[in-house]
Parts: C-alpha cells; sequence; structure tokens
C-alpha cells in the first residue's frame, strides 16, 4: 500500500469543556472515497473544521502527503490542496455564477481570463454550465450545493470535504450528486463526504467511519457498516438494509 | 462592459462635459463648487476600494486626509520640498499608517471594525492638536512661495486646481477600475460576501484587506494634498474630523458602495446638497452639514441601502419559483 494522502492521528478538540472530537483517527488514500457519518452532535463538522483550518486542533496529528497541516490557517490547507463545501452554503451572491467559480479557480490561476476559461471548464464539468451567467442568489438549493462544490473543484484540490451536499435533495438529485462525485473520484481527487443519506453515501464509498458523540464507533466498508450492531444502535437504527453490492 | 455599451458612451460624454465644464461656467463660485465637488468625489472613490468592495466600512479616513494634507505641508513649509514630492510621501506615510490601523482591527468585524476606525480618527486627531511641532489646534498657513505648477500653488486662476482635482478623480478612479477587474477585486468581494468561503478557496482576508487599505488610505492622503495646496491652511477641524470621515464615508455609501460610479455620483448629490443648505442658512448653519448628513444616512439605510447606483442596477426579482426545470448533473 502506498503512503496515505491524508493520515490523521488522535484527532482531539476541545471547546472549553466541551469535547467535540476526541482521538480520531483513519487514513485516506488518493482517490478515495470515504464516508463519515453519524448522528447530530457526534463532531463530523468539527473534523472538518479541523482538515480545513478553520479550528486548530487541541491535539492530535493531521498529515497530507506525509507533511503536517493541523494549525494551518484555511488560505494555507487550501494552497495544499484542501477544498471543502459547507454544511449551509456559501456562495458569493453579489455574484454571477461564473465569478463564484473563478474566485475558486484563482488560486491556481491569478490572470482573471485563465481563470474564467478554468471556471467554465469546471462548470461544464460539473453540469452548471449553462446558468454560468446568471446571478448566484438565483440558483436553486440543489443548484447552490453544487455551485460550491463547483467552486471547490476549481481550486485543483487533491482532497475535497464535502459537508452534505446531499442533504434537502430529492432522490433523483441525490443520484446525479452520486454520479458526478464518482466522476471526481475518477479524477484522482479523495472526497471525504459527510453524509446523513445513506443511499447518497453507502454506494459510494470505499470506507466508512462512523462518529458518535466525538469518538470514532467504527470503521470499515459500507457492506460491513450497514450490519455493525453498534452503529445500527447509534445511528442506523433497525430499518436501515444495506443495498447489495 | 460590452463594446459601444452605454455606459461607456455615458462615461465618456461625462469626461467631455468635466473637461469643457469650468470653461463654459466662468464664475469662480461655480468653478469653486465643481472643485469641491471633484474632490469630494475622489475622496469616496478612494475609500470606496476598502468600504465598498472589500466591504470593511471605515469611519476614520480623515486621519489618511490629514495625512496627506500634513506630510505635504511640513515638507513644504520645514523644508522646502515640492508639494507634488510631498503628496507622494504623503500617500507613503498613509499606507503605513494604514498597515498600522489595519493589523489589530482586521480582526475586528462589521461595526467594531467601523467603531475602532472612529477611535483612530479621534486619536490622531488629538495627538495633532496637541503637538506643538505639527502646529497644534492652530494648523498651517502654506507660504504663497513658488507658484505655478511645480510649486503646486495657483493664484490667478481656479482652473490648474479644478483639473488637477478631475484628474487626481481620474487617476483614482483608474486604480478603482484595475483592482475590479483583477483578482483582487474578485478576492475584495469575496471577502465581503463570505469570508469564510474565500479562506476556504486560498484567499488570505489579511493580505487582501490590507492591499485594499493601503490603496485606499494611500489615495485619500493624496486628496489631502490637493486640500492643502488648494486652501493654503490646514489645522485638524478641517482635515481630521470626525465629520469629514462621515462625509467620505457617506459620499460612496450615498452613491453606491462598491459600484465604480457610484461615489461620484454621491459626491454631486451630497455637494449639491451642501451648498443649497449653505445658501439657504448662510454663515449661520454651522452644523447643518451634520443634520444633512444624518438625515441622508437614515433615509439610505432605510430606503436604500444599495445608494443612487442600485436605483439603476437593480437586480431582476427573484423568482418565486425556480426559472427552469431541475438542472441535471450530465
Amino acid at each position: 500500500m502506498s503512503a496515505p494522502l491524508l493520515e490523521v492521528r488522535g484527532l482531539t478538540k476541545r471547546f472549553g469543556g466541551l469535547t467535540a472530537n476526541e482521538d480520531v483517527g483513519f487514513t485516506l488514500q488518493a482517490g478515495e472515497i470515504m464516508g463519515l457519518i453519524g448522528p447530530n452532535g457526534a463532531g463530523k463538522t468539527t473534523v472538518f473544521n479541523s482538515l480545513a483550518g478553520f479550528f486548530p486542533p487541541t491535539s492530535g496529528t493531521i498529515l497530507l502527503d506525509g507533511a503536517a497541516i493541523e494549525g494551518l490557517p484555511p488560505e494555507a490547507v487550501a494552497a495544499r490542496g484542501v477544498a471543502r463545501t459547507f454544511q449551509i452554503v456559501r456562495i458569493f451572491r453579489s455574484m454571477t455564477v461564473l465569478e463564484n467559480v473563478m474566485v475558486g479557480a484563482m488560486l491556481r490561476h491569478r490572470a482573471v481570463p485563465k481563470a474564467a476559461v478554468v471556471a467554465r471548464e469546471t462548470l461544464d464539468f460539473t453540469g452548471l454550465a449553462r446558468r454560468a451567467h446568471d446571478p448566484a442568489g438565483q440558483l436553486t438549493v440543489a443548484e447552490q450545493k453544487r455551485l460550491e462544490l463547483t467552486r471547490a473543484l476549481a481550486t485543483g484540490p487533491r482532497l475535497l470535504l464535502l459537508d452534505e451536499v446531499m442533504a434537502g435533495l430529492t432522490a433523483s438529485e441525490v443520484q446525479e450528486a452520486v454520479e458526478l462525485v464518482k466522476r471526481i473520484r475518477d479524477r484522482g481527487i479523495a472526497c471525504v463526504v459527510v453524509e446523513h443519506v445513506m443511499e447518497g453515501i453507502m454506494p459510494i464509498a470505499d470506507r466508512m467511519v462512523v462518529l458518535e458523540n466525538g469518538r470514532k464507533i467504527a470503521e470499515g466498508p459500507p457492506a460491513a457498516i450497514a450490519v455493525d450492531p453498534g452503529v445500527i444502535r447509534a445511528y442506523l437504527g433497525e430499518g436501515y438494509l444495506a443495498p447489495g453490492p | 462592459m460590452r463594446r459601444g455599451s452605454p455606459a461607456l458612451a455615458l462615461s465618456l460624454a461625462g469626461l467631455a462635459a468635466a473637461v469643457a465644464f469650468p470653461l463654459l461656467a466662468t464664475k469662480v463660485t461655480w468653478q469653486n463648487a465643481a472643485i469641491l465637488m471633484l474632490m469630494t468625489a475622489q475622496l469616496g472613490v478612494a475609500w470606496n476600494i476598502l468600504g465598498g468592495y472589500a466591504g470593511q466600512v471605515s469611519l476614520g479616513h480623515a486621519a489618511f486626509f490629514g495625512a496627506g494634507a500634513y506630510v505635504s505641508t511640513l515638507l513644504s513649509v520645514k523644508l522646502g520640498v515640492s508639494p507634488w514630492l510631498g503628496m507622494v510621501a504623503g500617500a507613503v506615510v498613509a499606507g503605513g499608517l494604514g498597515v498600522l490601523v489595519g493589523t489589530p482591527c482586521f480582526r475586528l468585524k462589521g461595526h467594531y471594525f467601523a467603531m475602532a476606525t472612529i477611535a483612530v480618527g479621534e486619536i490622531v486627531q488629538a495627538v495633532v492638536n496637541g503637538s506643538d511641532a505639527l502646529g497644534g489646534a492652530v494648523g498651517f498657513n502654506l507660504p504663497l512661495g513658488e507658484t505655478g505648477f511645480w510649486g503646486f500653488v495657483f493664484n490667478r486662476s481656479k482652473l490648474p486646481y479644478y483639473y488637477i482635482a478631475l484628474g487626481l478623480l481620474l487617476a483614482t478612479v483608474g486604480v478603482n477600475w484595475l483592482v475590479n477587474r483583477s483578482h483582487v477585486g474578485y478576492y475584495l468581494r469575496a471577502i465581503k460576501d463570505e469570508p469564510d468561503a474565500a479562506r476556504s478557496l486560498g484567499v488570505s482576508l489579511t493580505r487582501y484587506k490590507m492591499i485594499a487599505m493601503i490603496l485606499s488610505a494611500g489615495l485619500t492622503a493624496m486628496g489631502g494634498t490637493l486640500y492643502a495646496q488648494k486652501e493654503l491652511f490646514i489645522d485638524p477641524g478641517s482635515t481630521l474630523s470626525t465629520s469629514l470621515s462621515i462625509k467620505i464615508a457617506l459620499v460612496a455609501i450615498l452613491g453606491g458602495a462598491g459600484t465604480l460610479w457610484g461615489p461620484v455620483l454621491g459626491a454631486v448629490v451630497l455637494t449639491a446638497i451642501e451648498e443649497a443648505t449653505r445658501i439657504a442658512f448662510g454663515g449661520t448653519g454651522r452644523g447643518t452639514d451634520l443634520v444633512v448628513y444624518g438625515a441622508l444616512l437614515v433615509v439610505i439605510a432605510v430606503f436604500q441601502p444599495s445608494g443612487i447606483m442600485g436605483l439603476f442596477t437593480r437586480r431582476a426579482p427573484r423568482p418565486a419559483l425556480p426559472p427552469e426545470p431541475e438542472a441535471r448533473f450530465p
């Protein structure tokens, strides 16, 4: 096995007396999709914020291609190739769809015309191209989420952190999002996907990590996670049946 | 902007009118009002880089204006340096002051940043008031020494001041235009809209806010030097007052913060209102300008947050339903 793209060891984050993450660890290979699931308040978004540089972890290490990135500010983490979306969309509402994506593309291409070309290509890839010149605020919720993803993708990341990009989507939109995440993976970009929509994440994840109360309670392939008694008790409930392979 | 667009035609027509104006309106009072208008517009446009595009509302810009006025005046009075060089020196000093202000204050968000800049303006004013070397509360009379272009003093006609003010305004608009078109402009608007999202895309908030601050402060200081050379008298009350800071911000906000021409429009309207109240109340109306500023701020905040420009560039209303059927992933 080659050296992992991402290696998280002993990640702990406390806010005062509250422990949001306790000794969380996992690794991710290049081009792998990892699902990060767990009940509300389990600490999934906190893991994201630590990975993306928004919170310095209280302790623990985060290695990206072997180099420590914990404690770096978000802009430095982004420059090293980690991009993210937000649980509550944060698009630039004063801009058009294209301009939003251009801001992402400018991380690698400072010249505006070149950034526009890259943004266009990325919009083509995610299927938002025909909305390119609309004000971003006029998009539907599903499109806004896809815009965030497009914008993150335009930064040319090695690792993409997707925070509930499928929440609130219709069944067919979830299917489309699933296809898109797969195509992103096929480009060699690793994805960590926080998701509550099990039919969205289970079929595409190479591996699942389950959090509860800030701790990792299970890790493994989706099929194993779906029948794990601990995970069923903590999160999935009895009603969930793993989809066939 | 498309080629042959109405905006371009309008800009060229406006420029031609601005160049021709003092040749047609030869009354000194008219020319004076026009110079005041241009100088006010230049300050609003300079403020707009930081307050408009980057969304960092400063209510202390008089400190930078005063830096420009005082640096060039001191260099000229004490060392005989040409005010043109003084203008450059003033811009550099103001840029440095901007870095000093921005380093702690950019950590503050929204209203707290604005409040901190008020404090900065007050502190600079207090320091100058208490310093004999800086002229104290009395200020400086500039000597009528060398007149002509290099001396930056013109006593025969107001026309040179008019064209210098126009040139400085155009240069300031030009800087805005360049910033707006470069990645810096995109980054500033991104910071204003969603700072956390901007950071996640690799945008350093402090670096780009600082770029906006240095440009804004430096250009404001150049306006300060022009003011000093035109009035040939400066004191804390005229170049460092909080009401001047408010006026600079108000011009941009009234016209439309974050737009290229909004502050110019705001300056035209505000100067016209000021001149009208001056005529109406005469010399007794000390403080009426503050009443006018306050009233305008309330009106803008309640009825037209996007300023006068917002009346022309109103976005299409958001549709109640998605305008097209669900977009598909290919």
